[in-house]
């Protein structure tokens, strides 16, 4: 501790599993939105990851109360929270606004992968038949006339999910912000900065989960795809800069009674996570590779890996920008007069080997459902990949058109019918 | 997709079924609150008419000597967890030195008192100007940060003026730890729950001061009814100037201070 804080503020009270908390929910909103920008917006180059954002989607999602769960005091009454909410608590609306989210995206999910599901259903044998058998609930129409049905379902759940993604994270941000008690918390721009860099780490996690898993597996990238992510990211990136930087301007401006202890946050505080990670190689270093990528100073083969290496830097950066917030926001006592320290354990609930597991978690879960239904379409269902070794063939000729072709949204019959 | 109509009805009666029994299950976990069942839930007599009193606390910073007594007494009476970042009312000490400096500290919470207790190190050697002790506990806010956040409604205000904790419902979020504006609350070590001063509710609902009150050895807290125009507390708060923590946050402590330094946060 440096200078004075009040007593009972020693003890850090949200620990490194809150700052898990918006990291992966905002993984969640963002992905999600890169998969409504292709459902709603009709944003053609996102197709190939459509479906791939969305169960990336669920499995974050599936993990985002995790966190909350292991750091609760008394986890055994979490239930407290959908049977006694207290509803002048921005808290209180987490347990339903998660739940009606995980019912829209499984929801979404579901008809989005049922003419695969139904497929399978058929074609397989043993166990995974039943798993399939399972997992079509029941209903194995998928005539022309159900398809369209779907299809039209999908596109509401994708519209209803933007301004609810924007409701699950923006609430997020909402928590911090109107706490009053805070300073370095105490925002209206709160919701919207954390909603920005939301989208900003859903599509870098995209970028760096579909470059990854199609270079593991051996499939062709579509380049049109990862390009039009680069740009969007670069966009949303920007505003969110904007927002972030007007959000300290101000502070420095203004120069309120408590500027002077946030300002010696930054600068003793938490000066590598801010200014060298939050700000330098999460903001500074992407924005440039980004850029670079984008008027097409990047060529070729090498467009995958600056991307990928850029959008890491991203999801760095958008971590530290929580750990700034969550812990930095904890570091400073409320009397203005100290900035407290925080190490986080090692073991136990609250620990870093419990956040790990945490954040592994959700690529356990992604893997198991893709090993099922994998949004990269059927096996065997793309003729014109196979004809083309990626291995072979240069990254330029294994291009959007195979990928518009054989695989996509929910398998080849659909793509071909959207054509 | 084709769901039959069949099968839409049977979904439908589950989830209304479901629906109910949540419903139904809220009021068995959560009784309706009333005014008397609060008070009960802060351990009160149960002869104790919460509406018949309006509790109010002053501390005269002119006074305190800083012994500590108050501090002690109040982790005896509440059995509180002997390490000093868990406390329901600490004492702090501020110094002034020639320099325009203020030196704020709290060794071990003032638990022990500051006799022969050296000064913050920046503040050794220099010329002290003025220096006081200021004790601090729980401002009982009428609009309470903490009470507003609670997201299952643990935290809550009684009609006779305490902010209080229903032990038993509290699922240990520390939302409220984070929204006290005044670092009142911790989180309790062995229940996992949220703690705070409770004005000593057990005591005061049967007639008894406060332990810190009863402990202060200079009169430095006043705790009394306003109901009662002749308490002290109600004449001093019709008589003297006083001041309270941080009321630009529009919190509305209920704890007032008389002889109050601009420099205390």
């Amino acid at each position: 501790m440096d200078g004075f804080a009040y007593p009972n503020e020693i003890e850090i009270g949200w620990s490194i599993l809150i700052v898990l908390y918006p990291f992966i929910t905002g993984l969640v909103a963002g992905a999600f939105v890169v998969s409504s920008l292709y459902h709603v917006l009709n944003v053609k180059t996102l197709k190939p990851v459509a479906s791939f954002s969305l169960v990336m989607a669920l499995a974050f999602l599936l993990v985002a109360p995790l966190p909350l769960q292991a750091h609760l005091g008394r986890p055994e009454r979490a239930f407290m929270i959908f049977l006694t909410p207290n509803f002048t608590s921005a808290m209180a609306g987490f347990g339903y606004i998660w739940l009606a989210y995980l019912v829209l995206v499984l929801v979404e999910t579901w008809l989005v992968f049922r003419p695969d599901i139904i497929h399978y259903a058929a074609t397989t044998t043993g166990p995974k038949r039943l798993v399939y058998e399972a997992l079509t609930l029941g209903v194995h129409e998928i005539d022309e006339k159900a398809r369209i049905m779907d299809e039209k379902v999908i596109r509401a759940l994708a519209g209803i999910g933007i301004p609810m993604a924007a409701l699950l994270h923006g609430y997020v941000g909402f928590l911090f912000g109107s706490l009053k008690a805070n300073p370095w918390w105490s925002t209206p721009l709160m919701p919207a900065i954390f909603l920005m860099s939301a989208i900003v780490s859903g599509i870098a996690l995209l970028i760096v989960m579909y470059i990854a898993t199609m270079k593991l597996l051996g499939r062709p990238l579509d380049e049109d795809c990862v390009t039009s992510l680069v740009k969007w990211l670069l966009a949303i990136l920007l505003v969110d800069l904007a927002l972030e930087g007007l959000e300290i301007l101000s502070m420095i401006y203004q120069a309120e009674e408590s500027w002077e202890i946030i300002s010696r946050l930054l600068t003793e505080g938490i000066p590598i996570s801010y200014f060298g990670i939050q700000f330098g190689l999460g903001s500074l270093v992407p924005v440039l590779l980004l850029h670079a990528i984008a008027i097409g100073l990047v060529r070729g083969g090498h467009r995958p890996w600056v991307a990928f290496v850029a959008a890491l830097c991203v999801l760095i950066g958008v971590f530290a920008m929580r750990w700034n917030v969550v812990i930095g926001g904890q570091l400073l006592s409320k009397s203005l007069r100290g900035l407290l320290t925080y190490t986080p354990t090692l073991g136990g609930r609250e620990g870093v080997l419990a956040a790990t597991v945490l954040m592994i978690l959700p690529f356990y879960i992604f893997t198991v459902i893709v090993s099922f239904i994998p949004p990269w379409g059927r096996p065997g269902d793309e003729p014109d990949a196979v004809a083309i070794d990626p291995g072979r063939a240069p990254p330029e000729a294994v291009a959007a058109p195979i990928w518009r072709a054989g695989a996509g949204l929910a398998g080849g019959a659909r793509a071909r019918e959207l054509e | 997709m084709a769901i039959s109509r069949r099968r839409f009805i049977v979904l439908g009666t589950n989830a209304s079924f479901g629906g109910l029994l949540v419903y139904t299950m809220r009021g068995i976990v959560s009784p309706p609150s009333t005014p008397a069942a609060d008070a009960q839930a802060g351990d009160a007599n149960s002869d104790y008419r919460v509406e018949d009193h309006d509790w109010a606390y002053v501390i005269d910073t002119a006074k305190c000597i800083g012994c500590g007594r108050c501090a002690r007494a109040c982790k005896r009476e509440n059995n509180i967890s002997p390490h000093p970042e868990y406390n329901r009312t600490w004492i702090e000490r501020y110094t002034f030195t020639d320099d325009g400096e203020v030196h704020v500290d709290s060794p071990e919470a003032g638990i022990n008192g500051f006799y022969g207790e050296e000064l913050p190190e920046e503040a050794r050697g220099k010329k002290i100007t003025k220096s006081f002790f200021v004790p601090k506990i729980c401002n009982q806010c009428d609009v309470s940060p903490c009470v507003q956040v609670c997201p299952v409604g643990a935290s809550f205000k009684t009609a006779d003026g305490a902010v209080l904790v229903h032990k038993d419902r509290c699922i240990g979020c520390r939302y409220c730890i984070q929204a006290c504006p005044y670092g009142s609350r911790y989180l309790d070590p062995d229940e996992r729950v949220a703690d705070k001063c409770t004005w000593c509710y057990h005591r005061i609902t049967k007639g008894m001061l406060p332990a810190c009150v009863e402990a202060c050895p200079v009169g430095a807290r006043i705790f009394g009814d306003l109901r009662d125009p002749e308490s002290e507390v109600s004449k001093t708060l019709a008589e003297r100037r006083v001041h309270v923590l941080k009321p630009e946050l529009g919190t509305k402590p209920q704890i007032a201070y008389l002889n109050l330094d601009s420099a205390v946060q």
